[in-house]
């Protein structure tokens, strides 16, 4: 993203390389529609308008190039070369989630494979465990002593599922009509936690939206943070909230405890990701309108001049404060508790224990921050360092957090069976950033005040105009492709591959099922012409 | 490196590295450490001495397994029984942990090592000490009785192809074949 198009741009305004640029210029647009003045920077500005808009990307931060408003350049050139922003801007953004959604594929399939033949297998798990189970390069007598609890921990498990399974295949029809009636009734009231959620995220969007308007200076310093970060606390509260709900009722459901952690996490995974679909669905709402505020320009030009630096504003905020959560839970919640259980003997506190380092929510949260550094990229251009500078200090918090305070938890997550799935959590995380983008980028109108996509009605207009300026029959080429006499006909064939390969797989297994048969037989001969050979040997 | 008594001859290396699966540099750090257990005087004839079983403990990478007892016993030559290895013994050893031995001599030993009444055979009472030793020494570690039984059920299901309550040799090394994680745990570098 920074290569291709926040380099060209710094370069050409400073005229290095002997460059220049052509500024966009507002074609055939209602005037009123490309006032924008970003308020709070004028006149005296107090110091800790600076903090907030450090935290919250307005005032001197938003006509930067962090965000979307910055890129007013519609072509630049280097000597001969003319180089075309607005393009650039789109397929880059494009490319980089293209990528991303390639290299998450080619992973996750990987580990498809592994887990796919590993649960093939149920006919070995015991003797692996037991006979491959220790590792004998162990020096350690304290690394020994935990991969004896974990051993006896997974065998106990195993076990437990087992018996569970047979209980579940005795049932009577009586005992499974109450669970299913049990689980309906829970599933109902998860639902309604999460309405519950979205509609308070929702609220508390627009109430901050509404308030963010009012002029800055009235309100305190607090009051003004709080206004601006509220829909992030609220989404952080919920993210909190409902995983300690879903892992209290999940006891009542009576599954088998694999699929009962899957099924907490799935739940845990669909509630931090419709919470970010909710704050965008409550934007969108505001800046598209349905009545004559927005007929002019066609989206709401008085509440947001810049709506695309507005969301990324959003976008760069969660981030921030998601960074600042982390931060703070190391700091103020493990720390002290590692200090209050080494030290103070007290009977609760030493019953709650230490941290345990528990992998799937940390998984999670690393899920949460990529995909809001994705769906931000298009807004806010430097989000991606940002989320890399961030990571990488992340790490660093939670290596240290977790060597100074944690205990080892008990339940071993197989990490390989595992990776496919939080590989899948990921590439949900990717397709939802997907939507906005796709819907944003074809829908809305594209803000005339700022921006790079000035003259054009919508963002994804920019590619038929630069189509068009292609030699003829390159044109015919793309506009073939894009057509839908192409697209059925591709699509048709695709679908015909995938159940090629699936009846093909299907084909596959079907043989190892035959071929552990033949060996079991076998066996069976060997035994009964042994038999008949003592019989022999015994009437000679 | 010194040219003192405690160096191994070469020709003998040589020798060493063609018996078993060990390379040139194994050997020499087997060497090394080895004399590292005997006393300063016992070092000059170190090819002929013996280790006791309690030195042999004190190495870091069997002091923490629960099989310690097992190994030494299995590839202990001593007519004594005690457990005590000399110098080719331990190289025995290394050889058959070593990354390049092959699956069938791993499997080979892992049986014999599980084969805690050394019958040929690992029948239930193997089993369950098998069992107790992975899952850690000490009443609260262990799995209960009925625990115990269904695991072993459920082995022997998986593992006895002519279902006599027992593994034989030829049984256990199908399973070993089939098992993923064995080449990577069935391992001791120095």
């Amino acid at each position: 993203m920074f290569s291709f198009i926040t380099l060209p741009s710094t370069i050409s305004q400073y005229g290095v390389l002997n460059s220049s640029y052509v500024k966009v210029s507002p074609k055939g647009i209602e005037p009123q529609c490309t006032i924008y003045t970003i308020s709070g920077t004028k006149g005296l500005v107090y110091f800790y308008t600076y903090i907030i808009d450090l935290l919250s990307g307005t005032g001197f931060l938003e006509m930067t190039s962090l965000f979307y408003g910055y890129y007013r350049i519609d072509m630049v050139h280097f000597n001969a070369i003319k180089y075309n922003l607005p393009l650039a801007y789109l397929l880059t953004t494009l490319v980089y989630l293209s990528l991303s959604l390639i290299w998450i594929v080619k992973r996750s399939v990987e580990g498809f494979k592994q887990s796919f033949v590993r649960e093939e297998d149920p006919f070995q798990s015991y003797c692996n465990k037991i006979f491959a189970g220790w590792d004998f390069c162990i020096t350690d007598l304290n690394a020994s002593r935990l991969k004896h609890s974990s051993l006896k921990y997974e065998l106990k498990t195993d076990l437990e599922e087992e018996r569970l399974r047979q209980k579940k295949a005795r049932r009577t029809t009586e005992e499974k009509l109450r669970i299913y009636c049990l689980r309906i009734f829970l599933n109902i009231f998860v639902l309604a936690l999460l309405s519950g959620c979205f509609y308070s995220i929702y609220k508390a969007t627009v109430y901050s939206q509404e308030n963010i308007s009012n002029v800055i200076s009235k309100m305190t310093f607090e009051g003004n943070l709080f206004v601006q970060y509220l829909p992030s606390i609220v989404i952080t509260l919920a993210n909190f909230i409902a995983p300690l709900f879903f892992s209290y009722i999940i006891r009542f459901e009576e599954y088998s405890p694999a699929f009962e952690i899957r099924l907490t996490l799935m739940r845990c995974v669909f509630v931090r990701l419709a919470n970010i679909g909710v704050l965008l669905f409550s934007l969108g709402n505001r800046i598209v309108c349905a009545n004559e505020k927005c007929k002019a320009c066609g989206y709401n030009y008085e509440l947001y001049p810049c709506w695309e630096s507005r969301v990324g504003q959003e976008m760069y905020k969660l981030m921030i404060f998601d960074f600042i959560i982390i931060f703070a839970v190391a700091v103020f919640v493990d720390f002290p508790r590692k200090l209050l259980v080494t030290y103070c003997s007290y009977k609760p506190i030493q019953w709650c224990g230490l941290q345990k380092f528990q992998i799937p929510e940390n998984v999670l949260e690393i899920v949460y921050g990529q995909t809001i550094c994705w769906i931000g990229t298009f807004y806010s251009p430097l989000l991606p360092a940002i989320a890399t500078v961030k990571y990488f200090i992340v790490f660093y918090i939670k290596k240290i957090s977790l060597m100074h305070t944690c205990r080892p938890s008990k339940k071993s997550v197989r990490a390989s069976s595992s990776n496919f799935f939080f590989l899948a959590v990921l590439l949900i995380g990717l397709i939802l950033a997907f939507i906005p983008l796709g819907l944003s980028m074809t829908r809305i109108r594209s803000s005339k005040a700022c921006g790079p996509f000035v003259n054009f009605n919508r963002s994804w207009d920019v590619v038929p105009h630069t189509v068009e300026g292609f030699p003829g029959a390159l044109q015919k080429v793309l506009n073939g492709i894009a057509s839908e006499a192409f697209a059925v006909p591709f699509f048709v064939v695709i679908c015909l591959i995938m159940f090629y390969f699936i009846a093909l797989a299907g084909a596959h297994k079907r043989v190892v099922d035959q071929l552990r048969e033949q060996l079991v037989m076998e066996s069976r001969d060997k035994q009964f012409l042994i038999r008949k050979l003592t019989e022999a040997q015994k009437r000679s | 490196m010194g040219g003192s008594a405690s160096q191994l001859p070469r020709d003998l290396l040589g020798e060493y590295q063609e018996l078993t699966f060990l390379t040139k540099q194994e050997i020499v750090l087997a060497h090394k450490r080895f004399s590292e257990l005997l006393s300063k005087e016992e070092r000059e004839s170190i090819l002929q001495k013996r280790v006791p079983k309690s030195k042999i403990l004190t190495l870091p990478e069997l002091r923490a397994n629960p099989f310690q007892d097992r190994i030494c016993r299995v590839f202990s030559t001593s007519e004594d029984e005690d457990g005590s290895m000399s110098f080719e013994d331990f190289l025995d050893m290394l050889s058959v942990f070593s990354d390049s031995a092959t699956s069938e001599i791993k499997s080979h030993y892992a049986f014999r090592i599980f084969d805690f009444d050394d019958d040929g055979t690992l029948d239930r009472k193997d089993l369950e000490k098998l069992v107790n030793c992975l899952t850690g020494e000490g009443d609260e570690t262990r799995l209960s009785e009925s625990e115990m039984d269904q695991l072993i059920e459920n082995i022997l299901e998986e593992s006895d192809i002519d279902k006599d309550g027992t593994i034989n040799l030829s049984e256990f090394q199908h399973v070993i074949s089939r098992s993923p994680d064995f080449a990577s745990s069935f391992k001791i570098v120095l």
